[in-house]
């Protein structure tokens, strides 16, 4: 089971503020897309408006083309996994997961057959007359997506569903989430503000700012070639170079032309052996961070943030030539 | 959303009809009968004062809600000042396992019948009670205890006294312990401590308590019926007798329209710290 | 200090105790009067008040009125705590404040209202008339502790049922009484018990069928007598007893 969904011209308000500026988006069925965003930047509202706990202001939502206005979240073909998971205390885990299908009138035989198999699913075979408190953070999740999954929902929308985990659990959950939709083939729609668990999930990031789409695409493309300042600083680190008339403190930047903007460079695409010329820089600090050497360096008068490789030494004070390996030029709008 | 605000009307309409049909309307009903008045045995409505006018100005009537008054916020300091070093003890000086056995055993009298309560008092002060046979023994007495003031004073304070003890020890084991450190950590003595943190900080908790104390007795016709005697009456007790007597239902409405404005005085008076939905 | 304190408790728990424990003690008085000295043990009051048809017809309606009007009260209570918490309604405020008016309000007040009201329309006094009333003094209190045990934790649960399709009805009887079980029971208990005692407006609203605090009324009339102590002591031992269940069994369930 699996769906389309059409998001045109949303815009959504709360009171004098505006939620979202009509926004729009089109998901393909089956796909996995990740909204990112700071808090605040209309990504749970947008999640929200798909799932049927609000109404847009304006502007339609179409779930398999069909249009959503009016139509209340239980009979939408979509189902929510909650930021805290809202499991029923009082139920086993088999009365959570097959709830969905009793409201639906499905027999007791079935219901449990069908709760055994989703537990199983993410993970939790054989637990099916345990308790929500009995379980942790991690288990409760897993719970919490067998049963918005039992219901067989043609979209399942996921609100910062990992938030609540630490970190190492959170890695390993996306792992399995990742693994679970390509099973079930349903389209995901997830909610994150970590861009790091928004690029292991995603085939697509829809990168949001202030109720606005600010980027979307692949990780890759998001990350490497990003379409707005705040795509690229949110999706990481990014060294911003000025650019006036295609050039550059180091001279002309190419695909640049003669335009004005911003040449954008990630730390680690910085080297000193090969690709784009950056000039000569003056290092200033230096700090091993494990898999790399984090370090600023001084380029006229730009400070840079690079990421040299695990065995080298630089020495604060020594002048090297960088080069950029990776770059991407944005246009001043 | 215009059908969440439907349904949610439609859950509160039955709680709120009830309400509206069986309070708000008898007390219109019975505030339109304050202003009429009596003739002979029969009752005319209309639209005069003479009922409040009577209760301000004939002494056996403002007598009554004079005593109800000095009765009430005598019960409600006493109680107060009894029952705060209770809860106080409970709190701080009982280890927590025992904690909850305390104070289920400082209230369990709580659950004896209202009116029977009253009556064991009775057979405490009475002439030929529990507390004149033991001035017996020393050759003292026999005292007159019942059908005084007094024991009117001292049945309520038994009661209000176990409602504050709850309702007061509630308050202070919800209050951090870090707040009496942190004052004694500051230089502050155990006395200093009390007056200027702890205190203050269960001021809301002792005020609701003390409101509800306040409203209970105010009202309440059993305990001053009983022990009080007939020396001198309360505000309810004059109520009954207007309208078992007398039949005088007016004087009765206008005399309990009276006894609710007391009580709303005394809301606004303590309403700033009130937390009745905490109770 | 220290011992200044245990005094006072010990103090404290004396004066609490002290007319309950001279109630109980004199309802085995051998003799026509519960005062000391104490005349001897028995029975005989217990048989007296037991085989006494009028007082056990009042018990018995003491305690349908009492667990009838706490099931409606509950049962608005309830329901129109759901109905505030689950969404913001316009003059929201105004019907809080409203549900728990009667709570500020004396049960003289409540029960001449209603005695006036129901005058006026023609209701006679009676069991139902009293059972009226206790509801009005029992809605509060129930909507108020089910309100307050409305949290975040609940709400969420309540929205992702209905994300799952489940009706508004069986939002209610699946997920929010369920959940809500522990305040459920202590308002329901708290309901009864009030009811169960009430005097003052079973008195003014009932007149054949009467309610056990009223016929114990009636028995004052004949002044003091061990058989009022003993209908006093089984009362409280009744009383006591469901409180102490209740602390084991509804209380104590806390995870």
């Amino acid at each position: 089971m699996t769906a389309s969904v059409t998001i045109s011209r949303v815009t959504q308000t709360y009171g004098a503020a505006t939620a979202l500026h009509e926004v729009s988006l089109q998901i393909e069925p089956g796909e996995f897309v990740v909204l990112l965003g700071p808090s605040g930047c209309g990504k749970t509202t947008l999640l929200n408006l798909i799932g049927g706990f609000a109404q847009p202001a304006s502007g339609e939502i179409l779930i398999g083309g069909r249009d959503m206005a009016g139509i209340a979240p239980a009979a939408r073909p979509t189902t929510t996994v909650f930021q805290d998971y809202a499991l029923f205390p009082h139920m086993t885990l088999a009365e959570n997961v097959a709830f969905g299908l009793r409201m639906r009138g499905v027999g007791k035989a079935a219901r449990r057959a069908k709760a055994a198999e989703m537990l199983a699913l993410v993970g939790l075979p054989g637990r099916e007359d345990r308790r929500p408190h009995e379980l942790s953070g991690g288990q409760r999740q897993r719970v919490a997506l067998a049963r918005a999954l039992a219901v067989s929902p043609e979209v399942l929308l996921l609100d910062e569903p990992l938030g609540a985990l630490d970190l190492k659990l959170r890695r390993q959950m996306q792992d399995e989430l990742k693994a679970i939709q390509r099973k079930v083939g349903t389209t995901f729609v997830h909610v994150t503000h970590d861009q790091e668990e928004a690029m292991a999930l995603a085939d697509r990031i829809v990168v949001m700012s202030e109720g606005r789409i600010a980027d979307i695409g692949p990780p890759r493309e998001v990350y490497l070639q990003p379409k707005s300042l705040f795509s690229a600083a949110f999706m990481g680190e990014i060294n911003q170079l000025p650019v006036t008339r295609g050039q550059a403190g180091f001279g002309p930047v190419p695909g640049a032309g003669t335009r004005s903007g911003m040449l954008l460079i990630r730390p680690e695409a910085i080297n000193t052996s090969q690709g784009l010329p950056l000039g000569e820089a003056v290092l200033t600090d230096a700090a091993f961070f494990g898999t790399h050497v984090r370090a600023h360096a001084r380029l006229g008068a730009l400070a840079l943030v690079l990421h040299l490789p695990q065995g080298s030494d630089p020495r604060p004070g020594e002048t090297m030539t960088l080069f950029a390996s990776a770059h991407s030029f944005l246009e001043a709008s | 959303m215009r059908r969440e605000i439907r349904l949610g009307w439609g859950l509160v309409a039955p709680a709120l009809l009830w309400t509206a049909a069986f309070f708000v309307l008898p007390f219109a009903a019975m505030l339109a009968l304050s202003f009429a008045h009596m003739e002979g045995r029969a009752v005319v409505q209309g639209f005069d004062a003479g009922n409040y006018i009577r209760a301000f100005t004939d002494w056996s009537q403002l007598k009554a809600l004079i005593n109800s008054v000095e009765i009430t916020a005598t019960v409600t300091v006493v109680s107060v000042l009894l029952a705060w070093p209770l809860a106080a003890t409970i709190a701080w000086r009982v280890p927590a396992r025992w904690q909850r056995l305390a104070l289920l055993m400082a209230v369990l009298p709580f659950w004896t019948s209202y009116v029977v309560r009253s009556y064991s008092w009775l057979l405490v002060l009475g002439k030929t009670g529990v507390v004149n046979r033991g001035f017996a023994l020393l050759g003292l007495g026999p005292f007159e205890m019942a059908s005084t003031r007094f024991a009117t004073v001292l049945g309520f304070t038994h009661f209000f006294v176990m409602l504050l003890t709850l309702t007061i020890y509630a308050n202070l084991v919800q209050l951090s312990p870090n707040y009496a450190r942190a004052a004694q950590d500051l230089g502050a003595s155990r006395l200093r401590t009390l007056w200027h943190v702890i205190l203050p900080l269960t001021l809301p908790g002792i005020v609701t308590g003390a409101f509800v104390t306040f409203v209970l007795c105010i009202g309440d016709y059993v305990t001053p019926q009983i022990l009080g005697g007939n020396n001198e009456l309360t505000l309810p007790q004059l109520i009954m007798l207007q309208m078992g007597r007398g039949g005088n239902f007016p004087m009765a409405s206008a005399l309990s329209v009276i006894l609710m404005a007391v009580v709303t005085l005394a809301y606004g008076a303590c309403a700033k710290w009130l937390r009745l939905d905490r109770l | 200090m220290k011992l200044l304190a245990w005094i006072y408790l010990a103090l404290g728990y004396a004066f609490i105790f002290l007319p309950v424990v001279v109630l109980v003690v004199f309802s085995f008085q051998d003799g026509r009067l519960p005062v000391p000295p104490f005349q001897g043990f028995t029975l005989k009051w217990y048989a007296q008040i037991t085989s006494d048809g009028a007082l056990m017809t009042a018990l018995g309606n003491s305690a349908l009125v009492a667990f009838l009007s706490s099931a409606v009260a509950l049962t608005l209570g309830f329901l129109a705590a759901h109905g505030l918490a689950r969404a913001v309604l316009p003059g929201s405020v105004l019907m809080r404040g409203m549900l728990i008016a009667p709570m500020t309000v004396s049960y003289l007040i409540i029960g001449l209202g209603l005695l006036t009201f129901f005058n006026r329309i023609g209701v006679k006094p009676s069991l139902l008339a009293t059972g009226i009333g206790h509801v009005v003094i029992n809605l509060p209190l129930c909507f108020a502790i089910c309100y307050a045990a409305m949290g975040d934790h609940q709400r969420s649960a309540e929205r992702a049922a209905r994300d799952l399709g489940a009706s508004e009805a069986q939002v209610l009887w699946h997920i929010s009484a369920p959940m809500l079980a522990p305040a459920l029971g202590a308002a329901f208990f708290l309901s009864v018990t009030f009811s169960w005692d009430e005097f003052l407006i079973a008195f003014l609203l009932t007149r054949f069928d009467v309610t056990l605090p009223v016929e114990i009324w009636s028995m004052l009339r004949s002044g003091l007598s061990p058989a009022t102590n003993a209908v006093g002591s089984l009362v409280f031992l009744i009383s006591a007893s469901v409180v102490v269940l209740a602390e084991i069994f509804l209380l104590r369930r806390k995870p």
